[in-house]
Protein backbone atom coordinates (compact mmCIF):
# COMPACT_ATOMS: atom_id res chain seq x y z
CA UNK A 1 0.00 0.00 0.00
CA UNK A 2 2.72 2.40 0.83
CA UNK A 3 4.35 1.87 -2.63
CA UNK A 4 0.46 2.73 -4.34
CA UNK A 5 1.08 6.09 -1.80
CA UNK A 6 4.95 6.70 -2.58
CA UNK A 7 3.87 6.47 -6.73
CA UNK A 8 0.76 8.62 -6.26
CA UNK A 9 3.12 11.47 -4.70
CA UNK A 10 5.42 11.25 -7.27
CA UNK A 11 2.60 11.81 -10.18
CA UNK A 12 1.24 14.55 -8.21
CA UNK A 13 4.18 15.81 -8.02
CA UNK A 14 5.37 15.52 -11.30
CA UNK A 15 1.44 17.09 -12.21
CA UNK A 16 1.97 20.32 -10.06
CA UNK A 17 5.36 20.87 -11.69
CA UNK A 18 3.86 20.88 -14.96
CA UNK A 19 1.01 22.77 -14.13
CA UNK A 20 3.18 25.74 -12.35
CA UNK A 21 4.36 27.81 -15.54
CA UNK A 22 0.94 28.14 -16.46
CA UNK A 23 -0.46 28.94 -12.72
CA UNK A 24 2.55 31.90 -12.52
CA UNK A 25 1.45 32.52 -15.76
CA UNK A 26 -2.19 33.25 -14.97
CA UNK A 27 -1.20 34.74 -11.78
CA UNK A 28 1.02 37.57 -13.06
CA UNK A 29 -1.07 38.56 -15.63
CA UNK A 30 -4.41 38.77 -13.89
CA UNK A 31 -2.30 40.80 -11.35
CA UNK A 32 0.06 42.70 -12.66
CA UNK A 33 -1.29 43.67 -16.34
CA UNK A 34 -4.92 42.83 -16.46
CA UNK A 35 -5.57 44.46 -12.86
CA UNK A 36 -9.28 43.18 -12.74
CA UNK A 37 -10.79 40.58 -9.91
CA UNK A 38 -11.86 37.06 -11.32
CA UNK A 39 -15.28 36.73 -11.24
CA UNK A 40 -15.24 33.64 -9.46
CA UNK A 41 -11.97 32.91 -7.68
CA UNK A 42 -12.80 30.18 -5.65
CA UNK A 43 -14.83 28.36 -7.94
CA UNK A 44 -11.57 28.72 -10.44
CA UNK A 45 -9.50 27.22 -7.61
CA UNK A 46 -11.65 24.33 -6.68
CA UNK A 47 -11.25 23.60 -10.72
CA UNK A 48 -7.80 23.73 -10.71
CA UNK A 49 -7.61 21.18 -7.48
CA UNK A 50 -10.07 19.35 -9.62
CA UNK A 51 -7.80 19.19 -12.46
CA UNK A 52 -4.56 18.10 -10.73
CA UNK A 53 -6.61 15.40 -8.64
CA UNK A 54 -8.13 14.33 -11.80
CA UNK A 55 -4.83 14.42 -14.02
CA UNK A 56 -2.73 12.17 -10.70
CA UNK A 57 -5.76 9.64 -10.54
CA UNK A 58 -5.80 8.95 -14.59
CA UNK A 59 -2.18 9.11 -14.92
CA UNK A 60 -1.80 6.24 -12.05
CA UNK A 61 -4.46 4.50 -13.07
CA UNK A 62 -3.32 3.73 -16.68
CA UNK A 63 0.29 3.23 -15.27
CA UNK A 64 -1.11 0.68 -12.89
CA UNK A 65 -3.58 -0.74 -14.87
CA UNK A 66 -3.97 -0.19 -19.01
CA UNK A 67 -0.15 0.34 -20.19
CA UNK A 68 2.08 -2.15 -18.77
CA UNK A 69 -1.08 -4.56 -20.54
CA UNK A 70 -1.10 -2.80 -23.53
CA UNK A 71 2.46 -2.67 -24.10
CA UNK A 72 2.55 -6.84 -23.33
CA UNK A 73 0.15 -7.07 -25.90
CA UNK A 74 1.77 -4.88 -28.36
CA UNK A 75 5.18 -6.85 -27.96
CA UNK A 76 3.37 -10.03 -28.33
CA UNK A 77 1.09 -9.11 -31.35
CA UNK A 78 4.75 -8.29 -33.22
CA UNK A 79 6.38 -11.13 -31.93
CA UNK A 80 7.52 -13.03 -35.01
CA UNK A 81 6.46 -16.51 -33.06
CA UNK A 82 2.85 -15.08 -33.15
CA UNK A 83 2.84 -13.55 -36.34
CA UNK A 84 4.99 -16.18 -38.49
CA UNK A 85 5.41 -13.45 -40.98
CA UNK A 86 8.94 -14.38 -42.06
CA UNK A 87 8.94 -15.38 -46.18
CA UNK A 88 11.34 -17.74 -46.97
CA UNK A 89 14.12 -15.06 -47.69
CA UNK A 90 13.88 -14.30 -44.23
CA UNK A 91 12.17 -10.94 -44.85
CA UNK A 92 8.63 -9.68 -43.60
CA UNK A 93 5.35 -10.50 -45.74
CA UNK A 94 2.87 -7.86 -45.02
CA UNK A 95 -0.28 -10.37 -45.43
CA UNK A 96 0.85 -12.21 -42.13
CA UNK A 97 0.47 -9.17 -40.13
CA UNK A 98 -3.42 -8.47 -40.01
CA UNK A 99 -3.97 -8.59 -36.48
CA UNK A 100 -0.83 -5.64 -36.32
CA UNK A 101 -3.16 -3.49 -38.48
CA UNK A 102 -6.62 -4.55 -36.64
CA UNK A 103 -4.85 -3.67 -33.06
CA UNK A 104 -3.42 -1.10 -34.52
CA UNK A 105 -6.74 0.22 -35.71
CA UNK A 106 -9.14 -0.10 -33.04
CA UNK A 107 -6.62 0.75 -29.74
CA UNK A 108 -5.93 4.03 -31.57
CA UNK A 109 -9.77 4.79 -31.67
CA UNK A 110 -10.40 3.57 -28.09
CA UNK A 111 -7.34 5.74 -26.39
CA UNK A 112 -8.51 8.71 -28.83
CA UNK A 113 -11.76 8.38 -27.49
CA UNK A 114 -10.76 8.70 -23.86
CA UNK A 115 -8.06 11.30 -24.46
CA UNK A 116 -8.59 14.52 -21.90
CA UNK A 117 -7.52 17.27 -24.49
CA UNK A 118 -9.60 15.97 -27.17
CA UNK A 119 -12.65 15.65 -24.66
CA UNK A 120 -11.69 19.34 -24.17
CA UNK A 121 -11.65 20.73 -27.47
CA UNK A 122 -14.90 19.18 -28.54
CA UNK A 123 -16.51 20.37 -25.88
CA UNK A 124 -15.75 23.93 -26.81
CA UNK A 125 -16.41 23.07 -30.11
CA UNK A 126 -20.25 21.87 -29.15
CA UNK A 127 -20.43 25.23 -27.06
CA UNK A 128 -19.30 27.77 -29.83
CA UNK A 129 -20.84 25.91 -32.83
CA UNK A 130 -24.52 26.45 -31.20
CA UNK A 131 -25.28 22.86 -30.84
CA UNK A 132 -24.45 22.05 -34.99
CA UNK A 133 -21.45 20.21 -34.17
CA UNK A 134 -22.22 17.39 -31.71
CA UNK A 135 -19.34 16.62 -29.10
CA UNK A 136 -19.64 13.11 -29.12
CA UNK A 137 -19.79 12.78 -32.92
CA UNK A 138 -16.82 14.59 -33.30
CA UNK A 139 -14.58 12.37 -30.83
CA UNK A 140 -16.06 9.11 -32.93
CA UNK A 141 -15.14 10.91 -36.29
CA UNK A 142 -11.94 11.73 -34.86
CA UNK A 143 -11.22 8.59 -33.68
CA UNK A 144 -12.09 6.75 -36.96
CA UNK A 145 -9.76 9.22 -38.33
CA UNK A 146 -6.84 7.58 -35.82
CA UNK A 147 -8.08 4.32 -36.44
CA UNK A 148 -6.98 4.39 -39.90
CA UNK A 149 -3.85 6.35 -39.57
CA UNK A 150 -2.24 4.01 -37.30
CA UNK A 151 -3.40 0.71 -39.03
CA UNK A 152 -1.79 2.44 -42.47
CA UNK A 153 1.24 3.27 -40.09
CA UNK A 154 1.95 -0.25 -39.09
CA UNK A 155 1.36 -1.20 -42.90
CA UNK A 156 4.13 1.23 -43.78
CA UNK A 157 6.26 -0.09 -40.95
CA UNK A 158 6.06 -3.57 -41.96
CA UNK A 159 6.06 -2.74 -45.55
CA UNK A 160 9.31 -0.53 -45.29
CA UNK A 161 8.01 1.90 -47.24
CA UNK A 162 8.95 6.14 -47.54
CA UNK A 163 7.36 7.72 -44.67
CA UNK A 164 7.80 11.19 -46.37
CA UNK A 165 5.75 9.51 -48.95
CA UNK A 166 2.84 9.06 -47.38
CA UNK A 167 2.91 12.20 -45.53
CA UNK A 168 3.64 14.19 -48.83
CA UNK A 169 0.03 12.69 -50.42
CA UNK A 170 -1.65 13.27 -47.30
CA UNK A 171 -0.90 17.11 -47.32
CA UNK A 172 -1.61 17.33 -50.89
CA UNK A 173 -5.29 15.84 -50.28
CA UNK A 174 -5.67 17.59 -47.03
CA UNK A 175 -4.57 21.02 -49.14
CA UNK A 176 -7.25 20.14 -51.73
CA UNK A 177 -10.05 19.10 -49.18
CA UNK A 178 -9.16 22.68 -47.02
CA UNK A 179 -10.81 24.51 -50.50
CA UNK A 180 -13.72 22.17 -50.45
CA UNK A 181 -14.92 21.81 -47.00
CA UNK A 182 -17.27 24.38 -45.28
CA UNK A 183 -15.28 27.07 -43.45
CA UNK A 184 -16.55 26.78 -40.70
CA UNK A 185 -15.08 23.60 -39.91
CA UNK A 186 -11.40 24.01 -41.33
CA UNK A 187 -9.55 25.46 -38.10
CA UNK A 188 -11.20 22.68 -35.65
CA UNK A 189 -10.43 20.09 -38.10
CA UNK A 190 -6.12 21.14 -37.91
CA UNK A 191 -6.57 21.36 -34.12
CA UNK A 192 -7.89 18.08 -33.81
CA UNK A 193 -4.58 17.19 -35.44
CA UNK A 194 -2.89 17.96 -32.48
CA UNK A 195 -4.96 16.87 -30.06
CA UNK A 196 -5.48 13.35 -30.66
CA UNK A 197 -2.34 12.06 -29.61
CA UNK A 198 -1.59 13.10 -26.43
CA UNK A 199 -1.57 11.20 -23.07
CA UNK A 200 -3.38 8.07 -23.43
CA UNK A 201 -2.71 7.63 -27.04
CA UNK A 202 0.95 8.40 -27.10
CA UNK A 203 2.55 5.53 -25.21
CA UNK A 204 0.27 2.89 -26.01
CA UNK A 205 0.97 3.78 -29.96
CA UNK A 206 5.09 4.51 -29.12
CA UNK A 207 4.98 0.79 -27.80
CA UNK A 208 3.33 -0.70 -30.76
CA UNK A 209 5.79 1.26 -33.72
CA UNK A 210 8.90 0.19 -31.41
CA UNK A 211 7.95 -3.25 -30.84
CA UNK A 212 7.19 -3.62 -34.72
CA UNK A 213 10.34 -2.41 -36.46
CA UNK A 214 11.97 -4.20 -33.37
CA UNK A 215 10.75 -7.89 -34.91
CA UNK A 216 11.47 -7.73 -38.33
CA UNK A 217 14.50 -8.36 -39.99
CA UNK A 218 16.31 -5.17 -41.21
CA UNK A 219 14.45 -2.73 -39.42
CA UNK A 220 15.84 -0.28 -36.70
CA UNK A 221 13.72 0.39 -33.59
CA UNK A 222 15.29 3.87 -33.35
CA UNK A 223 14.63 4.90 -37.04
CA UNK A 224 11.56 2.77 -38.50
CA UNK A 225 9.25 2.36 -35.48
CA UNK A 226 8.61 6.09 -35.39
CA UNK A 227 5.45 7.54 -37.87
CA UNK A 228 2.81 6.55 -35.98
CA UNK A 229 2.15 10.03 -34.48
CA UNK A 230 2.60 11.56 -37.22
CA UNK A 231 -0.44 8.99 -38.98
CA UNK A 232 -2.13 9.72 -36.18
CA UNK A 233 -2.31 13.78 -36.35
CA UNK A 234 -2.81 13.40 -40.19
CA UNK A 235 -5.81 11.71 -40.44
CA UNK A 236 -8.44 13.19 -38.17
CA UNK A 237 -8.02 16.16 -40.36
CA UNK A 238 -9.38 14.57 -43.18
CA UNK A 239 -12.00 12.40 -41.69
CA UNK A 240 -13.31 15.42 -39.45
CA UNK A 241 -12.88 17.49 -43.08
CA UNK A 242 -14.98 14.69 -44.74
CA UNK A 243 -17.82 14.37 -42.29
CA UNK A 244 -18.54 18.23 -42.36
CA UNK A 245 -18.66 18.17 -46.33
CA UNK A 246 -21.26 15.17 -46.20
CA UNK A 247 -23.30 16.69 -43.93
CA UNK A 248 -23.19 19.94 -46.15
CA UNK A 249 -23.86 17.47 -48.90
CA UNK A 250 -26.93 16.42 -47.14
CA UNK A 251 -28.55 19.35 -46.30
CA UNK A 252 -28.05 20.42 -49.91
CA UNK A 253 -30.12 17.16 -51.17
CA UNK A 254 -32.65 17.61 -48.24
CA UNK A 255 -33.63 21.29 -49.75
CA UNK A 256 -33.50 20.19 -53.15
CA UNK A 257 -35.72 17.05 -52.70
CA UNK A 258 -39.09 19.04 -51.47
CA UNK A 259 -39.41 20.50 -54.72
CA UNK A 260 -39.80 17.18 -56.13
CA UNK A 261 -42.62 16.22 -53.62
CA UNK A 262 -44.51 19.22 -54.00
CA UNK B 1 -20.13 24.91 -5.00
CA UNK B 2 -19.69 21.24 -3.40
CA UNK B 3 -23.27 21.10 -4.51
CA UNK B 4 -22.41 21.96 -8.22
CA UNK B 5 -19.21 19.67 -7.98
CA UNK B 6 -21.24 16.62 -6.53
CA UNK B 7 -24.10 16.84 -8.98
CA UNK B 8 -22.14 17.09 -11.82
CA UNK B 9 -20.48 14.39 -11.13
CA UNK B 10 -22.66 11.68 -11.80
CA UNK B 11 -22.95 12.54 -15.56
CA UNK B 12 -19.44 12.86 -15.91
CA UNK B 13 -18.86 9.83 -14.42
CA UNK B 14 -21.03 8.10 -16.60
CA UNK B 15 -19.50 9.86 -19.47
CA UNK B 16 -15.94 8.51 -17.95
CA UNK B 17 -16.95 5.10 -18.24
CA UNK B 18 -18.34 5.51 -21.53
CA UNK B 19 -14.87 7.12 -22.65
CA UNK B 20 -12.79 4.27 -21.15
CA UNK B 21 -14.89 1.50 -22.42
CA UNK B 22 -13.56 0.66 -25.91
CA UNK B 23 -9.44 0.53 -24.29
CA UNK B 24 -11.16 -2.24 -22.11
CA UNK B 25 -12.84 -3.61 -25.06
CA UNK B 26 -10.40 -3.96 -27.01
CA UNK B 27 -7.68 -5.25 -24.39
CA UNK B 28 -9.66 -8.09 -23.21
CA UNK B 29 -10.74 -9.16 -26.69
CA UNK B 30 -6.86 -9.54 -27.96
CA UNK B 31 -6.03 -10.91 -24.34
CA UNK B 32 -8.56 -13.61 -24.71
CA UNK B 33 -10.05 -14.36 -28.19
CA UNK B 34 -6.24 -13.38 -30.03
CA UNK B 35 -3.59 -14.43 -27.98
CA UNK B 36 -5.69 -16.78 -25.94
CA UNK B 37 -3.57 -15.82 -22.73
CA UNK B 38 -5.29 -14.86 -18.77
CA UNK B 39 -5.75 -11.63 -17.88
CA UNK B 40 -2.52 -11.09 -15.85
CA UNK B 41 -2.91 -8.88 -12.52
CA UNK B 42 -7.37 -8.75 -12.66
CA UNK B 43 -7.13 -6.87 -9.28
CA UNK B 44 -4.41 -3.97 -10.59
CA UNK B 45 -6.46 -4.13 -13.98
CA UNK B 46 -9.72 -3.32 -12.17
CA UNK B 47 -8.34 -0.83 -9.46
CA UNK B 48 -6.39 1.19 -12.33
CA UNK B 49 -9.90 1.42 -14.21
CA UNK B 50 -11.64 2.83 -11.62
CA UNK B 51 -8.98 5.38 -10.74
CA UNK B 52 -8.58 6.16 -15.09
CA UNK B 53 -12.67 6.35 -14.70
CA UNK B 54 -12.85 8.97 -11.14
CA UNK B 55 -9.89 11.34 -12.70
CA UNK B 56 -11.47 11.49 -16.28
CA UNK B 57 -14.88 12.43 -14.29
CA UNK B 58 -12.62 15.09 -11.87
CA UNK B 59 -10.58 16.10 -14.78
CA UNK B 60 -13.76 17.95 -17.02
CA UNK B 61 -15.66 18.57 -13.90
CA UNK B 62 -12.42 20.77 -13.30
CA UNK B 63 -12.04 22.49 -16.65
CA UNK B 64 -15.50 23.35 -16.76
CA UNK B 65 -14.74 25.45 -13.58
CA UNK B 66 -11.22 26.19 -13.86
CA UNK B 67 -9.31 26.38 -16.83
CA UNK B 68 -12.35 27.26 -19.70
CA UNK B 69 -13.30 29.96 -17.52
CA UNK B 70 -9.87 31.86 -16.46
CA UNK B 71 -8.35 31.27 -20.44
CA UNK B 72 -11.74 33.00 -21.44
CA UNK B 73 -11.47 35.72 -18.84
CA UNK B 74 -8.06 36.43 -19.55
CA UNK B 75 -8.38 36.60 -23.31
CA UNK B 76 -11.79 39.44 -22.68
CA UNK B 77 -9.33 40.95 -19.96
CA UNK B 78 -6.61 41.27 -22.99
CA UNK B 79 -8.97 41.82 -25.57
CA UNK B 80 -10.57 44.64 -23.53
CA UNK B 81 -6.59 46.34 -22.44
CA UNK B 82 -6.62 46.92 -26.56
CA UNK B 83 -2.65 45.89 -26.07
CA UNK B 84 -1.32 43.39 -28.63
CA UNK B 85 2.13 43.29 -27.20
CA UNK B 86 0.76 42.03 -24.12
CA UNK B 87 -1.38 39.62 -26.25
CA UNK B 88 1.41 38.70 -28.13
CA UNK B 89 3.58 38.26 -24.80
CA UNK B 90 1.30 36.18 -23.18
CA UNK B 91 0.63 34.44 -26.07
CA UNK B 92 4.20 33.53 -26.29
CA UNK B 93 5.02 32.75 -22.89
CA UNK B 94 2.22 30.20 -22.62
CA UNK B 95 3.74 28.64 -25.50
CA UNK B 96 7.19 28.46 -24.49
CA UNK B 97 6.87 27.75 -21.10
CA UNK B 98 4.40 24.94 -21.10
CA UNK B 99 6.15 23.46 -23.98
CA UNK B 100 9.79 23.75 -22.51
CA UNK B 101 9.27 21.40 -19.60
CA UNK B 102 6.98 18.78 -21.29
CA UNK B 103 8.10 15.10 -20.62
CA UNK B 104 7.26 14.21 -24.43
CA UNK B 105 9.02 16.31 -25.47
CA UNK B 106 12.18 15.74 -23.30
CA UNK B 107 11.84 12.18 -24.71
CA UNK B 108 11.71 13.13 -28.06
CA UNK B 109 14.84 15.03 -28.05
CA UNK B 110 16.90 12.29 -25.95
CA UNK B 111 15.69 9.88 -28.96
CA UNK B 112 16.70 12.85 -31.52
CA UNK B 113 20.24 12.92 -29.75
CA UNK B 114 20.66 8.91 -29.92
CA UNK B 115 19.87 8.85 -33.72
CA UNK B 116 22.48 11.44 -34.51
CA UNK B 117 25.51 9.69 -31.99
CA UNK B 118 24.42 6.79 -33.95
CA UNK B 119 24.95 8.23 -37.41
CA UNK B 120 28.16 9.50 -35.99
CA UNK B 121 27.25 13.20 -36.57
CA UNK B 122 27.34 13.82 -32.86
CA UNK B 123 30.35 13.08 -30.10
CA UNK B 124 29.10 9.24 -28.35
CA UNK B 125 29.67 11.35 -24.98
CA UNK B 126 26.80 11.96 -22.20
CA UNK B 127 27.87 15.75 -21.98
CA UNK B 128 27.29 16.69 -26.28
CA UNK B 129 23.94 14.19 -26.31
CA UNK B 130 22.54 16.03 -23.40
CA UNK B 131 23.70 19.70 -25.10
CA UNK B 132 22.26 18.48 -28.17
CA UNK B 133 19.01 17.28 -26.92
CA UNK B 134 18.56 20.33 -24.45
CA UNK B 135 19.51 22.99 -27.49
CA UNK B 136 16.56 21.08 -29.48
CA UNK B 137 14.02 21.32 -26.55
CA UNK B 138 14.33 25.36 -26.59
CA UNK B 139 14.04 25.68 -30.22
CA UNK B 140 10.98 23.56 -29.92
CA UNK B 141 9.48 25.75 -27.15
CA UNK B 142 10.57 28.57 -29.11
CA UNK B 143 8.90 27.00 -31.78
CA UNK B 144 5.21 26.77 -30.20
CA UNK B 145 6.03 30.21 -28.53
CA UNK B 146 6.29 31.67 -31.98
CA UNK B 147 3.11 29.52 -33.10
CA UNK B 148 0.76 30.91 -30.34
CA UNK B 149 2.35 34.35 -31.33
CA UNK B 150 1.32 33.49 -35.11
CA UNK B 151 -2.31 32.17 -33.97
CA UNK B 152 -3.55 34.72 -31.95
CA UNK B 153 -2.23 37.47 -34.56
CA UNK B 154 -4.78 35.49 -37.29
CA UNK B 155 -7.70 35.54 -34.63
CA UNK B 156 -6.76 39.33 -34.16
CA UNK B 157 -6.42 39.85 -38.16
CA UNK B 158 -9.12 37.51 -38.94
CA UNK B 159 -6.93 35.46 -41.64
CA UNK B 160 -7.65 32.58 -43.53
CA UNK B 161 -6.02 29.48 -41.30
CA UNK B 162 -5.72 27.32 -44.62
CA UNK B 163 -3.33 29.61 -46.43
CA UNK B 164 -0.95 28.91 -43.40
CA UNK B 165 -1.18 25.74 -42.91
CA UNK B 166 -1.03 24.93 -46.51
CA UNK B 167 2.30 27.26 -46.08
CA UNK B 168 3.70 25.56 -43.14
CA UNK B 169 2.68 21.80 -44.92
CA UNK B 170 5.26 23.48 -48.01
CA UNK B 171 7.97 24.33 -45.69
CA UNK B 172 7.49 20.82 -43.89
CA UNK B 173 8.34 19.39 -47.76
CA UNK B 174 10.99 21.14 -48.52
CA UNK B 175 13.44 20.85 -45.03
CA UNK B 176 12.32 17.05 -45.66
CA UNK B 177 14.68 17.01 -48.65
CA UNK B 178 17.58 18.52 -46.28
CA UNK B 179 17.31 17.00 -43.24
CA UNK B 180 19.21 14.13 -42.08
CA UNK B 181 17.22 11.46 -43.33
CA UNK B 182 17.15 9.82 -39.32
CA UNK B 183 15.62 12.56 -37.71
CA UNK B 184 12.64 12.51 -40.05
CA UNK B 185 10.14 10.26 -38.42
CA UNK B 186 11.16 11.73 -34.80
CA UNK B 187 10.68 15.51 -36.68
CA UNK B 188 7.23 14.14 -37.49
CA UNK B 189 6.27 12.75 -34.42
CA UNK B 190 7.12 15.36 -32.58
CA UNK B 191 4.09 17.65 -34.38
CA UNK B 192 1.90 15.75 -32.38
CA UNK B 193 2.91 15.42 -28.92
CA UNK B 194 4.04 18.59 -27.66
CA UNK B 195 0.63 19.83 -27.16
CA UNK B 196 -0.10 18.92 -23.14
CA UNK B 197 -3.59 18.42 -21.66
CA UNK B 198 -3.78 21.34 -19.93
CA UNK B 199 -2.38 23.68 -22.72
CA UNK B 200 -5.03 22.39 -24.92
CA UNK B 201 -8.20 23.58 -23.28
CA UNK B 202 -6.07 26.85 -21.93
CA UNK B 203 -5.39 27.81 -25.54
CA UNK B 204 -8.58 26.70 -27.00
CA UNK B 205 -10.38 28.96 -24.53
CA UNK B 206 -8.48 31.69 -25.17
CA UNK B 207 -8.04 31.40 -29.01
CA UNK B 208 -12.07 31.34 -28.51
CA UNK B 209 -12.46 34.08 -25.96
CA UNK B 210 -10.63 36.35 -28.31
CA UNK B 211 -12.67 35.62 -31.28
CA UNK B 212 -15.60 35.91 -29.33
CA UNK B 213 -14.25 39.27 -27.48
CA UNK B 214 -13.37 41.17 -31.39
CA UNK B 215 -16.03 42.38 -33.34
CA UNK B 216 -16.35 40.84 -36.52
CA UNK B 217 -14.38 37.68 -35.59
CA UNK B 218 -16.27 34.55 -35.66
CA UNK B 219 -15.35 32.24 -32.98
CA UNK B 220 -16.02 29.23 -35.21
CA UNK B 221 -13.75 30.44 -37.87
CA UNK B 222 -11.27 32.23 -36.47
CA UNK B 223 -11.29 31.09 -33.16
CA UNK B 224 -9.98 27.15 -33.44
CA UNK B 225 -7.10 26.58 -34.68
CA UNK B 226 -3.87 27.66 -32.30
CA UNK B 227 -3.49 23.80 -31.52
CA UNK B 228 -2.65 23.66 -35.14
CA UNK B 229 -0.18 25.81 -35.24
CA UNK B 230 1.80 24.62 -32.13
CA UNK B 231 1.61 20.78 -34.05
CA UNK B 232 2.97 22.63 -37.26
CA UNK B 233 5.59 24.59 -36.07
CA UNK B 234 7.93 21.69 -34.05
CA UNK B 235 8.26 19.34 -37.10
CA UNK B 236 10.14 21.80 -39.11
CA UNK B 237 12.04 22.91 -36.28
CA UNK B 238 13.41 19.85 -35.31
CA UNK B 239 14.27 19.18 -39.23
CA UNK B 240 16.05 22.42 -38.94
CA UNK B 241 17.45 21.68 -36.10
CA UNK B 242 18.74 18.41 -37.61
CA UNK B 243 20.32 20.06 -40.63
CA UNK B 244 22.05 23.01 -38.58
CA UNK B 245 23.27 21.88 -35.98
Amino acid sequence: MSDVGAMLLEILRDTVLAIMPIGLLLVFFQTVIIRRRLPDIRRILVGFALIIAGMVLFLAGLGEALFPLGRLMAAQLTDPAFVGGLGPDGTAQWQSYGWVYVFGGLIGFATTIAEPALIAVSMKAAVVSGGTINAWGLRLVVAVGVAIGISLGCFRIVTGTSLPAYIIVGYVFVSLQAFRAPRTILALAFDTGGVTTSTVTVPLVTALGLGLAGSIPGRSPLVDGFGLIAFASLFPIMTVMGYAQLGEWRTRNKQASPTQEV
Amino acid sequence: MVKEVLTGLATDLRGAVRDLLPIVLVVGFFQILVLRAPLPNLDGILVGSIGVVLGLALFIRGLDMGLFPIGEAMAHGLARRGSIVWLVIFAFTLGFSTTVAEPALIAIADEAAAVRAADGALAATAGSQASYALGLRLTVALSVGAALVVGVVRIIKGWPIQYFIIGGYIGVLILTLFAPHDIIGIAYDSGGVTTSTVTVPLATALGVGLATAIKGRNPMIDGFGLIAFASLTPMMFVMAYGIFV
